[in-house]
């Protein structure tokens, strides 16, 4: 399972909708246009994003005889990409599964694709801590997992539950790299005053409690959304965005030889 | 098969098989005598017993997004107070079924309270005297404590919140949920479509990545036949609390909540505004309706909420 891939990280978080699928969508393609080969896995199966933020959305996975063949977002093939998006017939179908199955399409994905040699597994999962991040925790045990960066939101209603992911990690013995707050302030367009729409400051004291490292904050920018949406690295198209430090910044920490990667853990 | 038992012996036919106890691999499995009897192919208890404890609620409110983070918890605590303040006869009660992330301790502002015990059930935590709250955040020894569990666990406790709650008499049940179809919507959508559901209320925000997840959701309402009362479209525009220009921070490129309600046949109830306030006062547990009545969110919602009550008893009705 997985053997032609170097390192995996996790995007985790308790909450939903607090912006994993777009960090793991900015740090595949910050590591790709570094030089590494990527791969991307989304095991959100009931609300898979990665197909639309990539804009690979028609895009079909092919079978071939060492099993399923990722989709590349690159000519180079340097960034591949395996969702269940790619296996739905439409895109507002529903998929109501149970743990089993869920379980069962999870462990196929982490069987079945072909990624070949990449250097970086980025692994996006559904908010929660249940069955799909069971399934991911048992099948990684015995790999070489890297860890996980967990993201999150500053108000309390988010940190509370990243909480609980944090307590997850250590339970289940997954090394966390780091907190990423997303979100943090807004800046006005017009006026340049800057909003707190979901208070501030909460990922820091986050880290701090827990005793992880804090990975950065990344601002409120609907022009992230934006270039997001189509797909583009926002490190390349908008470089004055604090976002594009933050990405950079996380890949250079992850890339250098590690010393003592137990540290981590801790 | 989904109906073997997790400790059942190697070629267990599943329970709800027709073989069930009467294969060469039932010989020696203590519930054998079970199976065959037949008794364990009958339908799920379970579901007669949330029947007779729902019987005297008059309205279920499911609370659906596909999407995370879109705002169910707020609205679900916005509904349940607005409809709580709007008349004290009401009486009006909120479930969270939202195993893994609980919010709405903290939305309602009574983190840390413990539930009861007593003879005709769990008693609720009180928040107003027409409003209560049942959530696992209550069971919980630690805000720290994760709650690692598979799906047939979450459907166990699903099951014992909506048949062994002690609501008393209830007009509304607000039941607030986590994002995604999977087992908690299922358990939901099969004890409370057999107990009388009203409808859900489906929440989004105006950005494309939401709105994917939100379809699913009403394909899935769908296909196990919930009725939808209608779609709330939150986080919609954000004014600048200095110089009052508005912004979209979820930017509907593809026309938002209203088209997609629209293009897939279903009510659209309204748009709420973004206000860093309601998120403050989310994370108090304070009322926002009553402590920001100049909101432009408190005066949408306000108007939202009485299409969601006429949406409940025409739904009641028909």
């Amino acid at each position: 399972m997985l053997s032609g891939v170097k390192h995996i990280v996790l995007v985790l978080s308790g909450k939903g909708g607090v912006g994993k699928s777009t960090v793991s969508t900015q740090l595949a393609v910050t590591f790709k246009d570094c030089g590494y080969k990527v791969g991307l896995l989304d095991v959100d199966l009931c609300g898979p994003s990665i197909p639309y933020l990539l804009n690979l959305e028609d895009k079909d996975v092919h079978q071939c005889p060492q099993g399923w063949v990722p989709v590349y977002a690159d000519k180079e093939q340097n960034l591949a990409v395996m969702s269940i998006g790619f296996l739905l017939k439409n895109k507002n179908d529903a998929v109501v599964w149970r743990g089993p199955k869920k379980h069962a399409m999870i462990k196929q994905f982490l069987t079945d694709v072909y990624w070949q040699d990449i250097d970086y597994l980025i692994i996006d999962t559904p908010p929660g801590t249940s069955d799909e991040h069971i399934t991911v925790m048992e099948n990684l045990k015995t790999l070489n997992c890297d860890g996980a960066i967990l993201v999150t939101t500053p108000q309390a209603v988010a940190i509370e539950d990243v909480r609980k992911e944090l307590t997850f990690c250590r339970k289940t013995g997954i090394p966390v790299l780091g907190v990423i707050e997303n979100m943090s302030g807004f800046v006005c367009p017009t006026c340049s005053e800057c909003t707190n729409i979901f208070s501030s400051g909460g990922g820091q004291s986050l880290a701090n409690i827990a005793g992880v490292p804090f990975l950065g904050c990344v601002p409120i920018d609907p022009r992230v959304a934006l270039s997001t949406e189509k797909g583009q690295n926002c490190v390349a198209t908008i470089p004055d965005s604090p976002i594009s430090a933050v990405f950079q910044d996380i890949v250079k920490s992850l890339t250098k030889p590690r010393v003592g990667a137990d540290d981590t853990s801790s | 098969m989904a109906d073997v038992p997790s400790d059942a012996p190697e070629h267990c036919p599943g329970t709800q098989s027709e073989s069930a106890g009467k294969v060469s691999a039932c010989q020696g499995c203590p519930n054998q005598s079970i199976c065959s009897s037949g008794a364990a192919r009958g339908p799920d208890p379970g579901i007669e017993l949330v029947r007779k404890r729902l019987e005297s609620v008059k309205h279920k409110i499911l609370v659906l997004s596909g999407k995370g983070g879109v705002g169910k918890s707020t609205f679900t605590s916005l509904l349940a107070r607005g409809l709580a303040a709007a008349d004290s006869d009401r009486n009006v009660a909120i479930l969270d079924i939202d195993i893994c992330g609980p919010s709405i301790p903290r939305v309602m502002g009574v983190l840390g309270e413990q539930v009861h015990q007593s003879g005709s059930g769990w008693s609720p935590v009180y928040v107003e005297d027409n409003l209560s709250v049942m959530s696992i955040g209550f069971l919980l020894s630690s805000p720290d404590d994760a709650i690692i569990w598979r799906g047939p666990k979450k459907n166990g406790m699903i099951r014992q919140f909506l048949s062994e709650v002690d609501w008393g008499a209830l007009d509304y049940l607000v039941i607030d949920t986590p994002p995604g179809t999977s087992d908690e919507h299922l358990s939901a959508a099969q004890y409370l479509l057999n107990a009388g559901l009203t409808g859900a209320v489906i929440l989004t925000t105006p950005h494309e990545v939401a709105l994917l997840d939100v379809r699913k959701e009403i394909d899935f309402c769908r296909k196990v036949s919930i009725p939808v009362l209608g779609v709330v479209e939150n986080m919609a525009a954000f004014v600048c609390p200095k110089c009052k220009t508005e912004t979209a921070i979820f930017p509907a490129n593809t026309g938002g909540g209203s088209k997609m309600a629209m293009e897939l046949g279903v009510p659209f109830l309204g748009s709420l505004p973004l206000d860093p306030r309601l998120a403050r006062s989310c994370d108090e547990g304070t009322n926002f309706l009553t402590d920001v009545q100049d909101s432009p969110t408190t005066v949408a919602f306000n108007k939202l909420l009485k299409d969601v009550v006429e949406a409940c008893e025409e739904s009641r009705s028909s």
